[in-house]
């Protein structure tokens, strides 16, 4: 036995278990190992639901774990930090065919996977007043600062009612008087210890998105509002600020 | 609105933000998709960490559900779409696919 | 016997955080389910057990509240992706993340498994095990030697829980990890479900196989509920699941490895199906009376 024929076996069920291995009293071996290849499959799908929570109740959990068991042994970890397994977890979601009567079933993981890095992000502290003070004194610079942005902040502007499907689940709406296909763009941060999920409107999250990218603040201002001519800078900037996501001007 | 942002422009927005950034945030309506703008929600579990590791086994036995085969039966059920205004819209059985 | 100079704090507090190793009492692993309630009850414990991957985080409520609590309590930093027992060569970004740990939060004691547990690019997320032989043998001190100088301190090696056996294998367990010990200067970190669990899957001694073991080098004991199978002969196969109290049977072991060992810190592992705070502290306050009793007949 080699592991590269142990670890072979233990991804893929349809393979015999590995040659050389032996039990005292003489019984199967491979059905023995069968306690290694569930430990972990079942590890692998417990990390899932974990992590896609709401997820799993909406495909019910039966469900669920029959597909993310297609995904695991497709696509086992490749780090040791287990909090992130499933990154490419909401993708795979949006191609597997029998998830396919639930568009919306890819982005409400994607919205749950940002919530955990979100929950790990580094902490770094939001810009005070003395710092706004300081880049309004020098107006004419404003157009031209970059805005860095908490590493926690995400936002994800989906076709579907991502954030109101999440919220459903946690107690704060009512599921029934949610219209799944109506579009909504979330955005994610930690704000101290709390992870927070927010709506916010699709050219806010053009304009957060365009900061998070290294944009100016003049271009992303005028990027949005030639867009959308209602873009409400003021309560955009007053949300970041707030929420103390603006870490430095 | 101009396509160019002025300098003195975005200086008064967020001259402006600060005062929207201190002031106490108003309870909104959840309901109301244009009010709920700013107000954030937080999970069910603030413990929400995602998967941590193990160094146990499991007596839990993995089902081998085949997933080509299964429906979704879990709260999409109680959702409706406009396409679809009874509730989740077809659920069909897939064959598996295998080449 | 030999008794092992035994640090008994009465209540947690800064001395026995800082101390110099962990203290013969009984401990618990650190779960997030817990962070708030062991902060707003501090309750009197000998320390704290944390898996290391999953504080090799940026940020966030985990940092937060194991500065916390660290601050207050000893800590074991318990490592489970390290894959000692692999082919391949040590991960070495992995062993740095492992050493900015260990400095951020300088634990008094830090372990981790005779196991393998990545293959390749892939992470398995279960302790694998390797056979017992010369080649095994050699690479295995070669890796805890790496860790032992990368970490510029001594590791303790944990015992397997294994379902399997292998052909390959030249040597018992035992034998080998005392080999192993010898060898690296490393210290066991002696968990008892596993020696149980592993002489009931192997049909070995329980008694023995403690016996067998280099008991002069362990440093803590691990103690965990297990799960019951059977093998294909309808022979009982036990499951590590730290997803139960601990076994009668278990306990016994322990009392008799006590009286071989001396007062050893003791961690009571649960990784699956939580319970509340206080049914843990319960069962490390029994793992504290045994440890009480160990002491008043040693002195």
């Amino acid at each position: 036995m080699n592991q590269f024929d142990f670890a072979s076996a233990l991804l893929d069920p349809d393979l015999p278990a590995p040659a050389g291995l032996t039990a005292w009293n003489g019984s199967d071996p491979a059905h023995r190992f069968r306690i290694y290849r569930n430990n972990v499959i079942v590890s692998l799908i417990d990390a899932l639901a974990d992590t896609f929570e709401v997820t799993q109740q909406l495909v019910g959990e039966d469900f669920f774990r029959a597909m993310a068991r297609v995904y695991a042994y497709g696509h086992p970890p490749q780090s040791r930090l287990m909090a992130f397994y499933g990154a490419s977890f909401p993708t795979f979601i949006a191609s597997f065919p029998p998830a396919a009567a639930l568009p919306y079933l890819a982005d409400v993981a994607r919205l749950e996977y940002l919530r955990v890095v979100a929950y790990h992000a580094a902490d770094l502290p939001g810009i005070g007043s003395d710092e706004v003070a300081a880049a309004l004194a020098e107006q004419a610079t404003l157009p031209t600062l970059k805005v860095s942005l908490h590493p926690s902040l995400a936002v994800l502007a989906s076709a579907s009612a991502v954030v109101s499907l999440w919220a459903a689940h946690q107690g704060i709406l009512e599921l029934s008087t949610v219209t799944t296909d109506s579009p909504e763009t979330a955005l994610v941060l930690r704000h101290g210890l709390d992870v927070e999920v927010m709506q916010i409107s699709p050219a806010a999250g053009a304009f957060i998105s365009a900061l998070q990218s290294g944009v100016s603040l003049g271009q992303a201002a005028a990027a949005v509002a030639a867009i959308e001519a209602d873009f409400d800078l003021v309560g955009t900037l007053g949300l970041l600020l707030q929420k103390s996501a603006i870490t430095a001007l | 609105m101009n396509k160019t942002l002025t300098a003195a422009s975005l200086a008064l927005a967020f001259g402006a933000a600060m005062t929207v950034a201190s002031a106490p945030v108003a309870a909104a309506d959840m309901a109301d998709k244009e009010k709920c703008y700013g107000v954030a929600m937080k999970g069910k579990n603030d413990c929400k960490a995602g998967a941590g590791t193990t160094c146990a086994g499991t007596s839990k036995m993995d089902h081998q559900g085949n997933a080509w085969s299964l429906v979704p039966k879990g709260t999409c059920e109680k959702t409706m779409s406009k396409t679809s205004p009874t509730g989740h819209g077809q659920l069909a059985e897939f064959k598996e696919k295998k080449a | 016997m030999t008794t092992i100079p035994c640090f008994v704090s009465p209540t947690a507090g800064t001395s026995a955080a800082r101390a110099a190793a962990l203290p013969a009492r009984g401990g618990l692993g650190l779960k997030p389910e817990h962070f708030r309630t062991i902060i707003e009850t501090r309750p009197d414990l000998g320390f704290f057990e944390i898996h290391a991957e999953n504080y090799m985080v940026d940020g966030g409520p985990f940092h937060h509240y194991l500065t916390q609590i660290r601050r207050d309590y000893p800590l074991s930093i318990h490592g489970v992706g390290l894959s000692i027992g692999g082919e391949g060569r040590l991960d070495e970004d992995h062993l740095d993340r492992l050493a900015t740990l260990i400095a951020r939060y300088e634990p008094q004691s830090f372990s981790e498994h005779l196991a393998w547990s990545s293959h390749g690019d892939i992470f398995l997320n279960d302790l694998l095990p390797a056979p017992y032989n010369a080649a095994t043998l050699h690479r295995v001190c070669d890796h805890i030697d790496r860790v032992q100088e990368r970490l510029g301190r001594r590791m303790l090696l944990e015992n397997p829980a294994t379902y399997v056996e292998f052909a390959a294998s030249t040597m018992a367990e035992t034998d080998f990890i005392g080999e192993v010990v010898k060898r690296t200067g490393c210290g066991l970190l002696l968990d008892v479900n596993n020696v149980y669990v592993s002489c009931t899957n192997h049909g070995r001694d329980p008694q023995a196989c403690i016996e067998a073991l280099p008991l002069a080098a362990a440093g803590q004991i691990h103690l965990a509920g297990y799960a019951q199978d059977i093998d294909a002969a309808g022979a009982p196969l036990l499951i590590d699941s730290h997803g139960a109290p601990i076994s009668r049977a278990v306990w016994d072991l322990y009392r008799y490895t006590l009286e071989r060992t001396g007062p050893l810190p003791t961690l009571i592992e649960r990784d699956n199906d939580i319970p509340a705070l206080p049914v843990l502290l319960a069962e490390a306050q029994q793992a504290e009376e045994l440890l009480q009793a160990c002491l008043s007949e040693a002195a």
